[in-house]
């Protein structure tokens, strides 16, 4: 039982930690590529419908790694979560559903329909397809976190007495508290990581003295775009997510910020340090008192709940990959703040082109936007362990109870090595549409 | 409402076979019959360019699935775990080869992503006519050994094999000489609805010779479905009951074979959509046949200790279901309107069209 349980959650989190490479591009750059068509509308400039054309090249190559990665997330629900489908399908059936057919119908018909039929319409229709685009993938992330919100804070149902959840307030399902907040703070990541990879390729092409005038482009809208992003991930989105943790999840709350002990007179903000699981406290910490309370409650000295608190069998089941998942992205977020504010001045000043230091450092962060949505997820789903569904059903009742741990392996094995292939087929086809750059669509 | 909501999800699956069945035969008239690099890339293109927004059918119909009738969606989906699995991986390799063909100018390149796409076309269409006969033939519900219950009576895990390949074993496997019969019937019948396909939207060299091809698979699809039909008794001892009590489900069948019969005049067709129709109505001829059959059970129970699954003791709440007709009948419009305005804007033969690259 607990290698079934522990071989399917290592399927999903790797599936999963994969998949999200590809959909947290796209719906950021659906954005940045509505943008980039509609100064083409009112520039008339044929550089910005190039530009369009070119991301949507990159948008596509994602695109089909996110379809290809996606089903399988919808199938595992039933073939490795086939309790968790049982018990659950009357609720998040619907929000998945809704997913399947609003959205990836929307994105996919209309991608189509933009590579290759821009010839056969207005240019205003030719915006249009994109904004169709960028409202399939939005309107996709809706969906699938209002899913997760339900997981995260369960509401809207009814329990059963076999343990069934059946839906008894649909609108409830999307105006949970924690989704708007949640929602937000995910499509800001996104564009976050599409604007660092913009903002990369653009200062990758002046570097390399190639396309410059799309580099300059590249870079303004990169830098642009991911500044305002990235201040709006930290605050107001950040700050109301965390309040959401520490009012629905207070145990969740207390092992990301790693509280061990309950402190009387205000909790410290601790920036450094490793959890010590044996002894129950922080090694090597750095800590400021009382600003941890201030900053969920706004009062110094409001008292905040630790890890002592609640019954072991309810805590997180991996509390430093949960305590490191969440400080990585902080740190991170910190950091794209930093320096996509740099450069900001830079641009406004009209130097930014002869940075070549920053230059350097834009072009080499691009991995990290991804590396810092991921590890808020982490965040997000290590901290709802140990349960599926917040409080009321856990992840360990959740599973097949007929897939034997070793049929688990082999499809997890398998996957492994296909997604090694589609992941440096991924690599080599990006590589080559920036290395190609962007191209003329004049008609 | 269920039997509602079970028509709208048959309609969804079936649409998908029809669409991205056209895919899987196109890939696999590519394997076999398309030897000039035009005529390979004129073919994979007829296929790349719909590929995704019709494999959007088999994910709103998996969606509707899970949120109509849970109970089966988590029986069936972790019972076939290793041949669902596998499906997942062959989408990839499918995917993958049309998207990537392209991208180099290699004939080497280009080779192996025109074997990726045919072969796991081909297979793709084999795994999803077994999965039918699997549906049809029914699993050993509750994992019963001995007459003793090893899982709740709604689980089950099937074997890919047993060594007996028999559909009558006590824990079937999902390779049987029964479903390889319905795997290869829906191999013949995609190819030939591929090759329809490539003749409607291509101007490929082979189309004239297609049209024998389509000829000769649907000789070999009578025969194929004569023995199926002679040993359907074996899993169903009743393939009538329903037809006989609402004798209107007789124009289902009826569709099957008018269409089989009408696709031996391939040749003498004025217009080319003529055939595609036909083995369009071919396909969910066939799958609209097996279900009717059948219902309301969509998963039998090959024991006797535990009953069958059916569209009423899966099926969500009422609630569940009257909240998920007023986003349905939103989504459904959209649907079809997506699909329509898809179809007219990329009308006519791919080689003939100008495209904004």
């Amino acid at each position: 039982m607990e290698e079934m349980l522990f071989y399917n959650r290592l399927q999903f989190a790797f599936t999963i930690t994969f998949h999200y490479i590809f959909p947290q591009l796209t719906m950021g750059l659906a954005l940045i590529i509505v943008y980039l068509k509609w100064k083409y509308l009112r520039k008339d400039d044929e550089r910005y419908n190039n530009a369009a054309h070119f991301f949507m090249k990159i948008f596509a190559i994602n695109f089909t790694m996110g379809v290809v990665t996606g089903i399988p997330m919808e199938f595992q629900f039933g073939t490795n979560w086939a309790e968790f489908s049982k018990l659950t399908g009357n609720i998040i059936g619907q929000t998945l559903a809704m997913e399947g057919m609003f959205s990836f119908f929307l994105e996919s018909s209309f991608l189509v329909l933009f590579i290759f039929g821009e010839k056969l319409m207005s240019k205003k229709m030719h915006f249009f397809m994109a904004f169709l685009v960028f409202l399939g993938s939005w309107l996709s992330g809706w969906f699938i976190l209002a899913t997760n919100a339900w997981m995260q804070h369960p509401v809207g149902y009814e329990i059963l007495e076999d343990g069934v959840f059946v839906l008894t307030d649909f609108v409830a399902m999307f105006t949970n508290p924690w989704l708007i907040p949640a929602f937000l703070h995910n499509q800001l990541a996104s564009v976050v990581t599409s604007s660092f990879v913009v903002a990369s390729i653009g200062a990758f092409y002046i570097l390399r003295k190639k396309h410059l005038e799309y580099g300059q482009m590249f870079l303004k809208t990169g830098v642009v775009f991911g500044l305002v992003a990235s201040l709006l991930l930290a605050f107001p989105t950040g700050d109301w997510n965390a309040k959401n943790v520490a009012k629905y999840q207070p145990a969740t709350f207390a092992a990301m910020e790693g509280i061990f002990e309950t402190e009387e007179g205000g909790t410290e903000l601790i920036f450094i340090g490793q959890p010590n699981m044996e002894k129950k406290r922080i090694d090597n910490k750095i800590a400021i008192p009382n600003i941890l309370s201030f900053l969920t409650y706004s009062a110094w000295d409001q008292e905040i709940k630790g890890m002592n608190e609640f019954p072991p069998e309810d805590l997180p089941d991996n509390i430093p990959a949960l305590y490191y998942s969440y400080r990585i992205m902080v740190g991170l977020g910190t950091i794209f703040i930093a320096v996509m504010s740099l450069a900001a001045f830079f641009l406004w000043r009209k130097k930014l082109h002869l940075k070549r230091g920053l230059l350097w450092v834009i072009m080499f962060l691009v991995p990290f936007p991804y590396i810092a949505n991921i590890t808020g997820w982490y965040t997000a789903e290590l901290g709802r362990q140990p349960f599926l569904v917040y409080g009321l059903l856990r992840t360990s009742e959740g599973i097949s109870p007929t897939v034997s741990s070793g049929n688990t392996l082999f499809t997890l094995l398998g996957f492994v090595g296909l997604y090694l292939l589609l992941g440096l087929l991924f690599l080599l086809l990006v590589s080559k549409a920036v290395f190609e750059g962007p191209k003329s669509h004049s008609h | 409402m269920e039997l509602l909501w079970f028509i709208l999800i048959i309609i969804v699956l079936g649409v998908f076979f029809v669409l991205d069945g056209y895919d899987f035969g196109t890939g696999i008239i590519h394997l076999f019959f398309a030897k000039k690099e035009k005529d390979k890339e004129v073919i994979s293109k007829a296929a790349g360019l719909f590929w995704d927004s019709n494999e959007v059918w088999l994910v709103a119909g998996g969606g509707m699935l899970f949120m109509a009738f849970p109970l089966l969606y988590a029986s069936a989906f972790s019972g076939f775990y290793l041949p669902l699995i596998m499906i997942l991986w062959l989408i990839v390799f499918r995917a993958i080869g049309l998207e990537f063909r392209s991208q180099f100018n290699y004939q080497m390149w280009r080779d192996i992503w025109d074997k990726s796409f045919g072969i796991s076309s081909l297979l793709l269409a084999l795994f999803f006519g077994i999965a039918l006969g699997n549906v049809v033939r029914g699993v050993n519900l509750g994992g019963v050994t001995d007459g003793v219950n090893t899982y709740a009576e709604y689980y089950f895990f099937a074997p890919l094999w047993d060594s007996s390949f028999s559909p009558l074993a006590e824990n079937p496997g999902v390779i049987d000489w029964f479903t390889i019969t319905i795997g290869l019937i829906s191999v013949v019948t995609l190819a030939l609805h591929g090759a329809n396909w490539i003749i409607l939207k291509t101007n490929s060299s082979i189309n004239e010779k297609l049209k024998t091809v389509v000829f000769r698979l649907n000789i070999v699809l009578v025969g194929l479905t004569i023995f199926s039909l002679a040993k359907w008794h074996l899993i169903n001892p009743t393939p009538f009951k329903n037809f006989i009590e609402k004798p209107y489900l007789f124009a289902l069948p009826l569709l099957y074979f008018g269409s089989i019969f009408g696709l031996f005049f391939v040749k003498k067709f004025k217009k080319e959509t003529h055939a595609f129709y036909l083995s369009s109505l071919l396909i969910l001829g066939g799958i609209t046949s097996s279900v009717a059959s059948m219902f309301p059970v969509v998963l039998p129970s090959t024991n006797s200790i535990n009953p069958s699954l059916t569209i009423y003791n899966t099926a969500t709440t009422e609630y569940g279901f009257s909240v998920a007709i007023i986003w349905g009948v939103v989504g459904f419009t959209l649907l079809f309107v997506y699909l329509i305005a898809q179809k007219r804007l990329l009308g006519g033969k791919i080689d003939d069209m100008e495209y904004g690259h």
